[in-house]
């Protein structure tokens, strides 16, 4: 009798968990699953984003040279297998837009924001699971609608990322009529599924940290998931305003922007910023949470000024939004308002620089430990010094003038949005694989990945700074018009040819991932001897991540080489040593 | 010159010289901090790789060490604002008076440049407009109004470091003074549309004797 009811409560517990394709894949409520979601589609998403960023340096290392493997393309994005102006004008528009909008965000805060916040403060799952299913899905459908843009008749937008009106507020202006529509339409539709998502991650930190959890004990990344997700919540329906206000321009015949009915062009510029320059912290913040995460674990160190770390962010969070203003100097804005704008973004470079410092401390008299992961994360601190210092010039007004809209910008925002947030992704990725798959990825085929992705990047973005200096706008079809821009050619051809290694290097990763879902080898619970409350979980957690009870966490997340143990970590759901002692 | 062997175009402005100091202030700060950062970065790297039996040394941060480098960036980065605000008030906020003036209105895909005929005046009826073409006497004061007919637009100079967008709906000042006579590109540095690669006039800098010359014919030519 008993062992019949002991069966049934088995079956039934079975039951409960047997979900089926489509609740476990496609409509799952469980956190890793959403998780994996936002990566694969980021991925695919990076994919298109990156075919774009080639196609661009084919027409600027070779401008109007005809390649015959462009004959794929439709005759609206070519004229006799050459790039015309007006899909050139789209390519940088929908590679800025997807890289931002549809990989960096959802990989950092969709991904990371998904897997990490419950596993690592202790909690079952996030605190509103439907919604989050929900935020992916609309994520998802904009997405489509963003890619549906290259389908319709006039093309995909074509007015740059930042779509300043009037340029985007009036279909004959740029020749792209619905494209522009679908533009502003899937942009409000991410801002819906973000400002779930970040609700979400809010609450979640806030209530429901286990036992134990309190704020400084939070692991950085946490910190930075938390910063991140209230900076998206206050900054997304910013831009969600400004873009139904252009869609009534384009549409409805007002004329917010447009000036030849009283509006004004320069309040969406301070809309966007507005929402832009958060949006910029947003997508380094939880970057740099995960270096502090590699630098501190394969240090085998606790994180250098723990506090420090948490307080820059803290500063940066709030800073980030009084500087919008530095991306307008030269627009027509009041000059004196640029001298405040000025002061308030050199003061932003303060807490990068503490952060900068204090993952120098956490390297001092470490026992470095040169996986990919670290390798990439290493890179991020590099690349984000560079891309970091190269910010001073812009920050600075009458420099602005001279390099401001030339490739010295595309050069920094590449230094930190590649440099920095995909480091920080590549090493990410590479250190919390076992946890989503069971299997870690390959250390060899890393680190080559890691060697040519850091050398090509190099030799593609370092020279834009020269180009940037040479007086090279950006966003420009053809250099060889401009007398002046002619003696560049030979750097926009080394260029080039380094962007479409940089490019052709990245299949080593994706080839890492797919390879290592089968034949990786196999993770046990804690493959890098770390102390964050994800390791404690089975390999494969299930549904509810631990089995039993929640683990109850007993110190800060940055253990390392404690002079109280033995091991050089010490898990923060360990029981100190008299309560083990007691409990032996 | 360094800057000029860096790829920046000559500089035949008066306020060039002070943008391209400070541009240079700027560099030397941030290489030598770049040196300092990456030498010091690549030398924990290799002292502190891991070797079998040495264990890493408990350090949780040093609040001295925080403070001191939290006040030391603080302390450049304001001065370094603080030393550029002259300059940029200079150029942008006020001028010094105008010897000659133009309006400059920017449409896709071209700049028209209105001279303001024999009385001196903008806006009068014997204005002469001329797509592209912007000839100014060397060694004077030249102040534009700047305009957009359609969408923004940025009338840059690289060769004296000017850059200031065209707005439509507004009217906005600039100033210049040439100083070397020859022919300068002015490209359109913000998007404006599909012709914006190749938006282009073309700037010459001209003795008064010249300007006058030409400024004769063309209006004779109208």
């Amino acid at each position: 009798m008993s062992s019949t009811a002991a069966v049934e409560i088995h079956g039934a517990h079975a039951q409960h968990h047997e979900l089926g394709f489509v609740r476990t894949y496609l409509f799952s409520t469980d956190h890793k699953m959403i998780a994996k979601q936002f990566l694969f589609v980021a991925l695919f998403m990076m994919a298109i984003g990156g075919l774009m960023a080639m196609l661009m340096r084919l027409e600027l290392g070779w401008p109007e040279n005809q390649w015959t493997i462009l004959k794929v393309f439709p005759e609206t994005l070519q004229q006799d297998s050459a790039i015309t102006p007006n899909t050139y004008n789209s390519m940088f528009t929908m590679h800025a837009t997807i890289m931002i909008f549809f990989v960096v965000m959802p990989i950092l805060v969709g991904t990371f924001g998904n897997l990490l916040v419950p596993l690592m403060i202790g909690a079952r799952d996030m605190a509103f699971p439907k919604l989050n299913m929900f935020s992916f899905w609309v994520s998802a459908a904009a997405g489509v609608i963003m890619l549906s843009s290259f389908f319709v008749a006039g093309g995909a937008a074509a007015a740059g990322w930042t779509s300043y009106a009037p340029l985007s507020a009036v279909p004959n202006y740029t020749g792209v009529d619905l494209g522009q529509d679908l533009w502003c339409i899937s942009l409000i539709v991410l801002g819906m599924g973000s400002l779930m998502g970040s609700i979400n991650y809010i609450t979640t930190i806030i209530n429901m940290r286990t036992k134990g959890m309190t704020f400084f004990r939070l692991p950085l990344v946490i910190w930075s998931l938390f910063i991140t997700a209230i900076l998206l919540l206050l900054a997304l329906p910013v831009l969600t305003t400004a873009l139904a206000l252009l869609l009534f321009d384009r549409m409805a015949g007002t004329h917010f922007f447009i000036p030849t009915g009283g509006g004004e062009p320069l309040l969406w510029q301070h809309l966007f910023w507005f929402f832009g320059h958060p949006e910029v912290y947003i997508m380094i913040l939880p970057a740099m949470g995960i270096t502090s995460e590699m630098l501190s674990v394969f240090s085998r160190k606790p994180i250098f000024g723990y506090r420090a770390m948490a307080y820059a962010m803290i500063a940066i969070a709030f800073l980030s939004w009084i500087v919008w203003g530095h991306h307008m100097f030269q627009s027509g804005m009041n000059p004196a308002l640029g001298t405040s704008f000025m002061l308030t973004t050199m003061v932003i470079g303060v807490p990068s620089a503490i952060k900068t410092f204090n993952w120098l401390g956490t390297l001092y008299k470490g026992d470095i430990h040169f996986t990919a992961a670290m390798l990439n994360a290493l890179s991020f601190v590099a690349m984000f010094v560079i891309g970091g210092l190269s910010g001073i010039f812009m920050a600075c007004t009458p420099v602005d003038m001279y390099i401001h809209d030339t490739y010295f910008i595309v050069a920094h925002i590449h230094y930190v949005l590649f440099g920095g947030s995909l480091f920080g992704i590549f090493a990410g990725i590479t250190y919390w694989y076992p946890k989503m798959f069971g299997r870690l990825m390959n250390e060899t085929v890393g680190k080559i990945h890691f060697w040519l992705t850091f050398v090509s990047f190099n030799c593609t973005f370092f020279p834009m700074h020269i180009l940037g200096m040479g007086g090279h706008m950006r966003r420009i079809y053809n250099p060889l018009q401009y007398d002046f821009l002619k003696p560049l050619a030979g750097i926009n051809e080394f260029i080039s040819i380094s962007a479409l290694i940089l490019g052709g290097v990245q299949f080593i990763f994706l080839f890492n991932m797919i390879y290592s879902y089968w034949f990786g080898e196999k993770a046990t619970e804690n493959p890098w001897h770390a102390n964050t409350l994800e390791w404690t979980t089975p390999v494969h957690p299930g549904h509810g991540n631990w089995p039993g009870k929640l683990p109850v966490v007993y110190r800060g997340p940055y253990e390392y080489s404690s002079p109280e143990t033995r091991e050089d970590y010490w898990p923060q759901s360990a029981p100190p040593e008299h309560m083990s002692a007691a409990a032996r | 010159m360094f800057l000029e062997k860096m790829g920046f175009p000559h500089d035949i402005s008066t306020f060039g010289p002070s943008i391209d100091a400070i541009f240079l202030l700027i560099f030397w700060i941030t290489v030598v901090t770049w040196i300092l950062v990456t030498v010091t970065m690549v030398v924990f790297l290799f002292k502190y790789r891991t070797r079998p039996g040495r264990k890493a040394e408990y350090i949780e941060g040093n609040s001295r060490l925080e403070i001191t480098w939290t006040t030391a960036t603080t302390v450049i980065l304001v001065a370094l604002a603080l030393l550029s605000r002259s300059t940029w008030a200079d150029i942008k906020e006020h001028g010094p008076p105008g010897d000659f003036f133009y309006k400059v209105t920017a449409k896709q895909f071209n700049w028209e440049i209105t001279y303001p005929g024999a009385d001196g005046k903008i806006d009068t009826k014997d204005d002469v407009t001329i797509e592209n073409e912007f000839h100014v006497p060397v060694n004077k004061v030249i102040r534009i109004e700047l305009e957009s007919k359609d969408v923004i637009h940025s009338f840059f100079v690289p060769n004296m470091r000017l850059k200031q967008d065209a707005v439509p709906g507004r009217t906005i000042q600039v100033w210049f003074q040439a100083t070397e006579p020859g022919t300068y590109e002015i490209p359109c540095a913000e998007l404006c549309g599909f012709g914006h690669s190749g938006m282009l006039g073309h700037l010459t800098v001209q003795s008064e004797d010249d300007y006058n010359k030409w400024l004769k014919d063309t209006y004779s030519n109208q």
